[in-house]
């Protein structure tokens, strides 16, 4: 069974979506119990990092965080969106600590760079590597919608995408922890690759 | 490198698309779902549906659609037509709308646009903006009610407003070409995207994968919206994506 990581985010009904076209069984939660018994584990949402961060740093009834929870697991956990940045040292939106599984901080995209804001569309991921990516080619264009991206982090970024004159982390992998910045529930057929490279794991 | 995007718009009443299509392999003419997959699979980047249902049942159909769009398209997708409150946005929300356009409802109340984008975010909210140059006037006057009504209001300056208000992204629709298939108001889709900072989506006048390539370059449109030349299958999008590409235009092939 996957998990989705129930955290209040908003927006997570296009990746149950995507999950329910892989014909995959999923349940939305925020039980400890549930989480560690998951065969993969997505943190997806979209919203504001500092509050986001607040509701996973929030006592769950046993006392336990899901900030916690989820830096401990030991399955696939994949982070979507804001879910990626939360997966990352601190974000500069709200000026927030994160959860430091990734080394990258998430900065706000420059105003001054003559490059609309947010960044919203299909752009193109490149230097892509590990099994995220298995059977995707360099190029392939995914679906983007966000203002703050993770920096760049030569051990970690397994594929890149520029805009506003940033090289930013289009994904990030650290061992069994994965995270895309691009939304690939929204990303046709090649987003469903990926999930299913994931979800393959 | 940010792709234009490529918009089919698919008109819907009381469940099912106006415009009657007869493609080969769409299993059911007129059904909105099956032609937004077969959309998303010939390389559309979005799609846009609007609802001009009258009536109550046509509306509540409309959000059960939604809730089928979602399930099936793995595309962004937009949705619009009578949206007039922060319910209806959050009705559309639930039912896995990507974003939603205000038009009509916005122009006679300018606070929605903000409401709107403070409970979910600028990303959700599509500004469509209907106006009409009339000679006489001297300006581009914005319309409402599908262009029938003609309003005080300036285009620049209320794309100036509804950027400042929150909205994301602003669809203009030029009256004077709309319908006409020749060509799309480029000057003032340039002169918009110049002026704003949020991407500027083109709508109306399309007759040929010429217009499409030049309200994407000279225009300096983010997207170009079309319905009825994708419809009638005289431009298939994979046809024009090829052409915007040796254009040297940036698309998502």
């Amino acid at each position: 069974m996957i998990a989705i990581v129930d955290y209040e985010a908003g927006n997570i009904l296009s990746v149950e979506n995507a999950l329910k076209r892989l014909g995959a069984a999923f349940e939305v939660t925020a039980d400890p119990a549930h989480l560690r018994a998951a065969s993969h584990v997505i943190l997806p949402g979209v919203g504001e990092a500092s509050s986001a961060m607040a509701r996973l740093n929030r006592p769950l009834p046993g006392g336990e965080t899901l900030s916690g929870i989820v830096r401990s697991l030991d399955v696939p956990v994949l982070g979507i969106c804001i879910g990626v940045q939360l997966l990352c040292r601190s974000s500069e939106e709200g000026g927030t600590d994160c959860l430091g599984v990734f080394s990258p901080r998430v900065r706000r995209f420059p105003a001054d760079a003559g490059a609309k804001i947010p960044h919203m569309g299909w752009n193109a991921v490149e230097n892509l590597s590990g099994p995220l990516f298995r059977g995707i080619p360099d190029g392939t264009y995914v679906y983007y919608v966000h203002s703050y991206y993770p920096e760049y982090a030569p051990d970690e970024t397994v594929a890149v995408t520029e805009y506003a004159g940033c090289r930013f982390s289009a994904a990030l992998q650290r061992g069994h922890f994965f995270g895309t910045q691009f939304h690939p529930e929204k990303s046709g057929p090649a987003g469903a690759v990926i999930l299913k490279n994931f979800l393959s794991l | 490198m940010l792709a234009k995007r490529i918009i089919p718009c698919l008109d819907v009443k009381d469940g099912a698309v106006v415009k009657g299509i007869n493609f080969e392999g769409l299993r059911e003419v007129g059904d909105p779902v099956e032609m937004g997959a077969w959309y998303g699979a010939q390389g559309a980047d979005e799609l846009v549906y609007l609802d001009i249902s009258a009536s109550r049942e046509g509306r509540s159909t409309f959000t059960g659609l939604v809730r089928r769009i979602s399930e099936r398209i793995d595309i962004p997708f937009t949705v619009g037509g009578g949206i007039s409150s922060l319910a209806d946005a959050a009705r559309l929300l639930d039912a896995g709308a990507d974003k939603i356009t205000v038009n009509t409802a916005a122009v006679l109340r300018p606070e929605l646009i903000s409401e709107i984008a403070a409970a979910y975010g600028s990303q959700f909210v599509v500004a469509a903006i209907d106006a009409r140059f009339v000679p006489e006037d001297g300006f581009w006057r914005v319309t409402t009610h599908g262009g029938k009504t003609p309003t005080d209001r300036e285009l620049f300056s209320w794309a100036r407003e509804v950027q400042e208000r929150g909205a994301g992204e602003i669809l203009f629709t030029s009256m004077n070409h709309d319908g006409t298939r020749n060509g799309y108001a480029v000057a003032e889709y340039a002169a918009l995207s110049e002026r704003l900072s949020i991407p500027v989506i083109a709508s109306g006048g399309a007759g040929s994968i010429g217009h499409i390539v030049e309200v994407l370059s000279a225009g300096k449109a983010d997207a170009a919206l079309a319905a009825s030349i994708f419809h009638f299958g005289e431009i298939s999008i994979p046809a024009l994506k090829q052409s915007l590409r040796e254009a040297g235009i940036a698309v998502r092939l």
